[in-house]
């Protein structure tokens, strides 16, 4: 993905929408760093800052056994010494489950899932004003035709961003839009489509079969383009969003994770318990309410922001 | 890799059953089980930290050692620890004393403000209440659309002012509801991503100007760590009255409940448990405490099953699983009106544990459903009354004659003996299944 003018920078931004994050791990944290020293008593409330931030008690857990081993091999001492080595480990955890997402490219359908509520209209239309930006034929597919009003929003959307929007009534068949809006995107000549589905729990088996057909159907109709299937996770989402992210991935074979309203939340840890608990990469982050505040997740950047490198 | 609460929960206690005393080691032991089952729940750290701390202190103390069943012991506690913080009785909904009664529905973006209004308008007006909805966000797109279509679906007025201020738009709706005489007005507020200024700022201008009766936080049940600020802040500026959870249907059982509950001591009064706009309900702490320990919510499950279930249909049933002449018949009709219930996960959830356990094979979706339908009906009436008579080629008939596969007759011939069984189970469940007892069987 393009990163906008330096003025706007990516990194000043995201370190700006990081701010809460910042607050939530890094100031407790520095604040127990005062303290010096590094016994029982310091791993305990590293433990409970950790978790406060959703990071989860498995992935605190295997962090914390980490560096207390290199604390012992290393004999770490020094406040500033330890942070890193936790900035370390924690990157360490990204490094090894990379997304890989160009919203740039060309010749790709997206299909945008996710439960009721993270933001998956909004990201769908963010992605959309990327792309327009960028000079690539975009199309939208308006497929959650079950939230009152949802249609609507995408077409104020698209309005606004001068993309045209595929719709049905509300209660149509969410795979006919998808079917209808593929045959549209080969008719029109457009290079991507960005099929935006309704929010559904996770736990619904119903919903879920649905979901599939939309899959298949977007599948057959791909004409020589990829699939890229996002899981928006809202980021002030707990624990929960593990289980989100296995169900979802399952059904949709999801490539990657969209965390939105980082910042809106303290914490944005859960990031850390995805990578590590189930593997799935986080892609794009958003990181305000403004229509460019979708932005590329880069690992060392959100560590950066997050420990205060 | 994932367990439920309940299920952890289950397993911990399990293993303290089959001890006769408990040692202090056996309590952390367990308590530390406990202590990662809440946190992966998402119940605030320091919530966990304070309740695990209480529980402690009074399962090692002598209560524990000299009680004779120490492993109930301790499941008491919990539980009676776990109610301290729910609090013990439901809580209604207020009143003022001139109506109309102003409701102001606060809460971050995508909580579910919206569709939450919508719910709670449908709600009261079922209660025989005059409703007046109003759209006071004017910020999301679309927002006022979605409460205009909510309401029509519900036949409940929607207010939308002509103004592009939210205060005014509040203040105006409160007056309308009043000249039409009505006893409600729900206020849809607009959401933030986060709590900041100047939302603050506009909700307290909105409490000044209408003076609600009810300040209610809408918050989402999967919410993490971060329920606790949310609540707390919103609770600072604005003296919340009670909070409504949504998304309770999704498998976060709890966690966001015990914080937001342990943190502003606002009591939970209602709860969205479905994406239809009749699934919400009352929120009952004693019985969520029950469920998160795997006590399972056989209350609410016959609640619902007496506001949507045919009773005649239901007590004929019930008489023929009494005298054990249970048919595919009754099958039949048992699935047809648990159809009108809801989605088969979502009762199974509120089975005690270890009963939702066995049937987790037992799963229906609509699609499913006309399948299984199909079956039955290409059956002799003979059939039906006695499936033991149903032999090889009865099977492959009834496959033709349904469209479908000898497996998939198969497979509904088990899930009737297991229904079957469930069924037996449920009865014996209600009929000494009350409050404080523990049906896994201490």
């Amino acid at each position: 993905m393009n990163i906008a003018s330096p003025s706007t920078g990516w990194f000043a931004r995201l370190r700006d929408g990081l701010r809460r994050t910042k607050e939530g791990i890094l100031r407790p944290f520095e604040e127990l760093l005062r303290r010096g020293k590094v016994d029982e008593e310091f791993f305990a409330e590293l433990e409970a800052v950790l978790l406060q931030a959703d990071v989860g008690p498995a992935t605190t857990e295997k962090l914390l056994g980490r560096l207390k081993e290199r604390v012992a091999r290393e004999r770490l001492v020094e406040a500033e010494v330890l942070k890193e080595a936790l900035a370390t480990e924690v990157l360490a955890l990204f490094s090894s489950c990379r997304a890989d997402l160009d919203l740039s490219a060309r010749g790709v359908v997206y299909l945008v899932v996710g439960v009721n509520g993270v933001g998956k209209t909004t990201t769908a239309a963010k992605m959309a004003a990327h792309m327009r930006k960028e000079g690539i034929g975009v199309l939208l597919v308006a497929a959650d035709t079950f939230r009152a009003a949802a249609i609507e929003q995408l077409e104020t959307w698209g309005a606004r961003l001068g993309v045209e929007v595929i719709r049905h009534g509300p209660g149509a068949d969410p795979a006919a839009v998808a079917f209808d809006g593929l045959a549209a995107a080969r008719a029109r000549g457009y290079e991507n489509v960005i099929v935006d589905t309704a929010g559904r729990l996770h736990t619904k088996a119903n919903l879920l079969e649905e979901l599939r057909k939309v899959r298949r159907v977007v599948e057959a109709g791909l004409d020589g383009r990829r699939l890229c299937s996002l899981l928006v996770l809202d980021a002030t989402t707990g624990q929960n969003a593990l289980h989100q992210a296995q169900v979802f991935r399952e059904v949709v074979g999801t490539g990657a994770a969209v965390l939105t309203k980082l910042d809106g939340t303290a914490k944005g840890g859960v990031a850390i318990a995805l990578v590590d608990r189930i593997g799935l990469p986080i892609a794009l982050v958003g990181v305000g309410e403004g229509i460019e505040d979708l932005r590329e997740f880069v690992p060392e950047e959100f560590v950066a922001a997050l420990f205060g490198a | 890799m994932f367990s439920s609460l309940s299920e952890r929960l289950q397993e911990i206690f399990r293993r303290l059953r089959g001890k006769g005393r408990l040692s202090e080691a056996d309590v952390d032991a367990a308590l530390r089980e406990v202590r990662l089952a809440f946190l992966e729940a998402d119940v605030n750290y320091l919530v966990v930290k304070d309740f695990i701390a209480r529980v402690r202190a009074r399962a090692v103390g002598k209560e524990i050692l000299e009680s004779l069943t120490p492993a109930q012991q301790v499941i008491k506690i919990v539980h009676e620890e776990l109610t301290t913080i729910m609090g013990r009785a439901e809580a209604k909904l207020d009143r003022a004393a001139v109506p109309p009664s102003t409701v102001m529905l606060v809460g971050l973006q995508g909580s579910g403000k919206t569709t939450t209004a919508g719910k709670l308008g449908l709600y009261l007006r079922k209660q025989g209440r005059g409703v007046l909805l109003v759209a006071a966000d004017l910020r999301r797109p679309a927002a006022v659309k979605q409460l205009q279509v909510l309401g029509e679906d519900i036949g409940l007025p929607v207010y939308v002012g002509t103004a592009r201020d939210p205060v005014a738009v509040c203040r105006e709706g409160v007056a309308e509801a009043g000249r039409r005489g009505l006893d409600y007005v729900l206020l849809d507020t607009a959401g933030r991503l986060h709590v900041d200024e100047e939302l603050m700022a506009e909700l307290e201008e909105i409490k000044a100007a209408v003076r609600p009766v009810e300040i209610l936080l809408v918050a989402d049940a999967m919410t993490g760590q971060d329920a606790v600020n949310v609540a707390k802040t919103f609770h600072e500026r604005l003296g919340l009255t009670g909070a409504i959870l949504t998304k309770l249907d999704s498998d976060t059982r709890g966690g966001a409940a015990l914080s937001i509950r342990a943190v502003t001591g606002a009591p939970i009064k209602f709860a969205g448990v479905g994406e239809k706009l009749e699934q919400f309900e009352v929120f009952h702490p004693e019985r969520i405490a029950a469920r998160i320990l795997g006590m399972g919510d056989v209350l609410s499950l016959i609640e619902q099953a007496q506001r949507t279930l045919d009773q005649k249909k239901a007590r004929t049933v019930l008489t023929h699983l009494r005298r054990d002449e249970y048919t595919l018949e009754d099958f039949l009709t048992q699935l047809q009106e648990m159809r009108k219930m809801g989605p088969f996960d979502q009762l199974l959830a509120m089975l005690p544990g270890g009963m939702a356990k066995g049937l987790k094979g037992l799963r229906f979706d609509e699609k499913e459903f006309v399948h299984l339908e199909a079956i039955i009906r290409s059956m002799t009436p003979d059939e039906r009354r006695r499936p033991q008579i149903i032999d090889g080629s009865r099977r492959r008939r009834i496959a033709r004659g349904s469209g479908t596969t000898v497996q998939q007759v198969n497979r509904l011939l088990q899930q009737f003996e297991e229904s079957k069984r469930l069924m037996r189970q449920l009865t014996e469940a209600s009929r000494f299944g009350r409050g404080g007892r523990f049906p896994f069987g201490l």
